[in-house]
């Protein structure tokens, strides 16, 4: 096809927690600014610049995307805020990978920002309004209930315990103890998730991902600029995005095949045959700990109902055949919803250089993959990487 | 479908009535903790400065935004100001009319390349004009919280002080 | 690079350094109050409701009798066709027990659990679901498949409101076999 190929040369992160002093403003310029130094540009070779955020009723700013310009580096530049819920963050640089595969800039800044933290009495309060106005609300839903419906769905299709489903928090929060952002990373057990308080059966306290202040950049730039610019670029081999109905009580809670479709498209464009072998690391998107789960089956990972038996058999851990999260994801690293995507992608842009650290995965990895999912629960965006 | 069922009688539409029920609770952030802190115990204005770009922030920035160069240095401004621009306000919110007209202006700090948006007080309409001097007026200090409304608005230069 | 190298930005705060004043911050309520028209699809169903009936739309091209009922077919993309009353009852697609309200706030311990579910309803095509709640039923009775039927509230109290349907609740009570299942059920489980 006639684009150009696009590289990730730079990251930049800041801590992800509960409630910052910064604003969002300058959240957004401390990760920002970080993504150019570590690959030494200055905000002079930036040709132009996009932002994720997630609703303006988080952070209570109305337009947040000028808003945050300033704090983005959008400063008299091309400039555009994108907005696909919690599936932002993957969204935000395939957004980006349009500006520099079709030719228009050869370096583009991805920057994603959330502070959930100014709204009360509870960023969850905020969520109320995704659902219809007439139809649903006046039930006064919780988001939570989705979560717990789509997860009682899941559990009752395919015969999956909670026990099955805590493996993944207990996973994902002890990686997160490696991660220097994370904000939830704790060493807990099984039993630690099921006798944490319930919220809504079968959801309880230890199965939800924290609500968090926090912001993610990456510099993409074009081959030519990349191979100048670092001798490590990571490529974007491929990108897919797809939206189910709206109407989510008519879908099929138990799958998700909008992430089937998204990831799709981005294994053909990647040229990606058979992803279960091809894929050496990945890091689908987990608010929820069953998410992981349904995600895995959505990017066929694994057989319909079979991802919580990979993770029980240790496969997913970060030594295993196929590590997920090895960031430790959502569950342990915190859930500023735009940021959390762009912080996976910045995962595995670190494990492909081999600059993961103490969470490296070891055996080299060469191909890896990020997914987010968002909207009104029905939006899937995926990115595959390559080294 | 929808376009061959007209409404004929305009009362029958009918809808459904709500509201978004959060609120909000906003830090000020590093710089901004510095300048109403400022404004809060020392009744004066803080801002900084970029030396690379020769560009002064009033709020005060923790980044110059043309350079992204980290700002850390805060230097105190004063208070007084020029009109950069004005307008007179008549109206409340809810469209009636106001008991005596208020101006609200754009301030721009004295050796600054920042403002402030604020009342105008003991300056009329007829009186007010681009480019006139003013400066800060502050409630007591003891009542001063650490906001916006700690100043009460700019009025005329006075002596003494700067 | 690594991220191990780079003091990363972020300053934690508690919610008691807000609370204290150890830090300045301001506050907001905003005062939005919205009509969203109902629209032709939706206007006429909250007035059924009012009625104590479920109606829905048909779409002839893809063979689908829809709830919520919609003006267009948002897989043909073509207008919808015909209006088609549902029954009041349905089957339980999936549902939860919940024990915190809306904004994430605790319910109290004399406040029932609530039990929000997606109930597919009768007479509409499968796997239709509308969001509603589940009443006059044990959690444990509760699985999925399980028959409901809609509790309305009384007619001259309906205003044309989702909530014109108080919850549903089984179509039956439970059977003595049943019954005595759940009992072996919840004895095994206190052995184990």
């Amino acid at each position: 096809m006639g684009y150009r190929k696009v590289a990730i040369v730079g990251a930049g992160i800041t801590k992800f927690v509960r409630r910052a002093q910064e604003t969002a403003k300058e959240l957004a310029w401390q990760a920002t600014k970080m993504a150019l130094d570590s690959c030494e540009l200055t905000l002079d070779d930036v040709d132009c610049v996009t932002l994720g955020t997630a609703p303006d009723a988080f952070d209570g700013v109305h337009m947040k995307g000028e808003y945050l310009a300033d704090g983005a580096g959008a400063f008299r530049k091309p400039y555009m805020r994108h907005y696909v819920g919690g599936g932002t963050g993957i969204f935000s640089p395939i957004h980006g990978w349009f500006h520099v595969a079709s030719g228009m800039a050869d370096i583009c800044l991805v920057v994603t920002e959330e502070k959930m933290s100014s709204c009360y009495p509870h960023p969850q309060g905020a969520f109320i309004t995704i659902f219809d106005h007439t139809t649903e609300q006046p039930l006064k839903p919780t988001l939570i209930w989705i979560f717990a419906l789509e997860m009682n769905r899941y559990m009752s299709t395919y015969g999956i315990s909670k026990r099955d489903i805590a493996l993944v928090s207990v996973k994902n929060k002890k990686n997160a103890l490696d991660h220097p952002s994370a904000q939830l990373g704790g060493e807990i057990t099984v039993d630690d998730v099921l006798n944490s308080e319930v919220l809504a059966w079968p959801v309880n306290r230890l199965d939800v991902s924290p609500a968090s202040d926090g912001a993610a950049a990456i510099v993409l730039a074009s081959e030519r600029v990349a191979r100048r610019l670092t001798d490590k670029p990571v490529w974007i081999d491929g990108v897919g995005f797809s939206l189910d109905t709206a109407y989510w009580a008519t879908r099929d809670l138990c799958y998700p095949t909008y992430v089937e479709n998204a990831a799709r498209m981005a294994y053909d464009m990647a040229g990606i045959t058979e992803p279960h072998k091809e894929i050496h690391v990945a890091e689908p998107y987990d608010p929820f700990d069953y998410k992981e789960l349904h995600h895995m089956e959505g990017l066929m990972l694994c057989p319909k109902g079979e991802a919580a038996r990979m993770t029980a058999d240790g496969v997913t851990q970060r030594d295993g055949n196929l590590p997920t999260c090895p960031s430790g994801g959502a569950l342990g690293v915190g859930n500023p919803i735009a940021a959390t995507g762009l912080m996976k992608i910045i995962e595995i842009f670190l494990q492909l250089r081999g600059d993961a650290g103490k969470r490296q995965v070891p055996g080299k990895p060469r191909c890896g993959l990020a997914q987010a999912w968002g909207d009104l629960m029905q939006v899937g965006t995926v990115v595959v990487m390559r080294i | 479908m929808a376009i061959t069922e007209k409404i004929t009688n305009t009362m029958k539409p009918t809808f459904w009535e709500g509201h978004i029920p959060v609120n909000y609770v906003y830090t000020y952030g590093h710089a901004g903790e510095k300048f109403f802190r400022a404004i809060k115990d020392k009744g004066t204005f803080l801002a900084t400065y970029c030396s690379a770009c020769d560009i002064s922030y009033v709020p005060p920035k923790i980044y110059c935004d043309r350079c992204f160069t980290k700002l850390d240095r805060y230097i105190d401004v004063g208070t007084r100001g020029f009109i950069e621009t004005f307008t007179v306000s008549f109206m409340n919110m809810d469209g009636s009319r106001k008991e005596r007209p208020r101006i609200l202006a754009m301030i721009r700090i004295v050796g600054t390349d920042g403002g402030l948006i604020h009342y105008i007080e003991g300056i009329g309409p007829d009186e007010i004009a681009l480019g006139m001097p003013v400066q800060a007026v502050f409630k007591p200090k003891g009542k001063r919280t650490g906001a916006i409304d700690d100043i009460i608005g700019f009025g005329p230069v006075t002596r003494g002080r700067k | 690079m690594k991220l191990e190298d780079y003091e990363l930005g972020g300053t934690p705060l508690r919610s008691s350094d807000i609370k204290k004043g150890n830090v300045l911050t301001t506050s907001w309520e905003p005062n939005l109050a919205y009509a969203w028209d109902d629209g032709v699809a939706i206007g006429r169903y909250l007035a059924e409701l009012k009625n104590g009936r479920i109606i829905g739309r048909t779409c002839y091209k893809c063979n689908r009798i829809m709830i919520p009922p919609r003006m267009f077919c948002e897989l043909c993309f073509r207008p919808s066709d015909e209006w088609v009353y549902c029954k009041d009852t349905g089957i339980v697609n999936t549902f939860s027990i919940c024990h915190i309200n809306w904004d994430a706030s605790r319910r109290g311990p004399n406040e029932p659990p609530l039990i929000p579910a997606v109930i597919e309803i009768d007479g509409a095509s499968k796997g239709m679901g509308i969001l509603h709640m589940l009443s006059e039923v044990d959690p444990d009775d509760i699985k999925v498949g399980l028959k409901v039927k809609a509790v309305w509230k009384n007619p001259g109290e309906r205003t044309g409101s989702i909530t014109d349907i108080l919850y549903f609740k089984p179509l039956r009570a439970p059977t003595k076999r049943a019954k005595a299942t759940k009992k072996r059920a919840k004895a095994t489980r206190k052995r184990k």
